[in-house]
């Protein structure tokens, strides 16, 4: 089979991604982030509970100015991972399947992410 | 057809049910963490401690653990057999994922039953 005259461009560079492959592309990306994220938060755990003194420690550690950008990063990852989960379960549930039901989840996934990550910000300073 | 042999059930199917149903302990997890640290304001050492002695904690937060072992190695082996093509590339990053999910599961039980 010949096939040397299809078309291929593959230089993503050219795409215009519509919204939703752009919240599909950040579902992935948040997943991988939390993949390390969970041992961050394991180990949070692990200091948390071990004694006073590694509470403590953790506590004023969580003061400092890199440590909430980390929480943060991780909530952020988190809260938008989530947002996105669930238009993936109404979506399963036959909501929102159409063309136009994408793009309008799509927003309405950037949105709430968006307020819920500013305001992960703003409890976590 | 490629009959795919690193995936976590033995069809997309069940890889798909899998997913869905670990995503909602998870999700289920989250808002429980969440809530609690929202609703208590400030959090002492030993009202934390109190809520991680409680078994039912201990055993809900090992479930989103196992969770995140699953749900981890179906969304990660998604990712990689889209983006990843060389097969041994491929298969050692699977294999650190894999490594990597289950230290955070005996991580877990560790911390959780303060062994």
């Amino acid at each position: 089979m010949k096939r040397d005259n299809r078309p291929v461009n593959l230089d993503l560079t050219q795409f215009s991604f519509p919204l939703p492959a752009i919240t599909s592309i950040l579902h992935r990306i948040t997943g991988v982030i939390l993949l390390f994220g969970v041992g961050f938060l394991l180990w949070g755990l692990d200091q948390s509970l071990e004694s006073q003194q590694s509470f403590d420690a953790l506590i004023s550690l969580l003061d400092g100015f890199l440590a909430k950008l980390i929480v943060w990063g991780i909530l952020a990852a988190l809260l938008y991972h989530l947002v996105a989960g669930f238009k993936h379960l109404f979506m399963d549930l036959g909501i929102g399947e159409t063309l136009e039901g994408g793009q309008t989840g799509a927003k309405v996934v950037l949105v709430v992410a968006v307020v819920l990550i500013l305001a992960a910000g703003v409890w976590v300073w | 057809m490629v009959n795919p042999a690193t995936n976590y059930g033995k069809n997309g199917v069940q890889d798909w049910i899998v997913q869905r149903l670990t995503a909602v302990i998870l999700a289920i997890y989250t808002l429980f963490i969440i809530g609690t640290l929202i609703l208590s304001g400030d959090v002492t050492y030993a009202g934390w401690k109190a809520l991680f002695s409680l078994t039912w904690v201990r055993v809900f937060s090992l479930m989103a653990l196992l969770s995140v072992l699953a749900h981890a190695w179906v969304g990660l082996w998604t990712v990689s057999t889209d983006y990843i093509k060389p097969p041994m590339v491929r298969f050692l990053f699977q294999l650190f994922c894999g490594v990597l999910l289950f230290v955070y599961v005996v991580w877990g039980v560790e911390v959780l039953w303060g062994l």
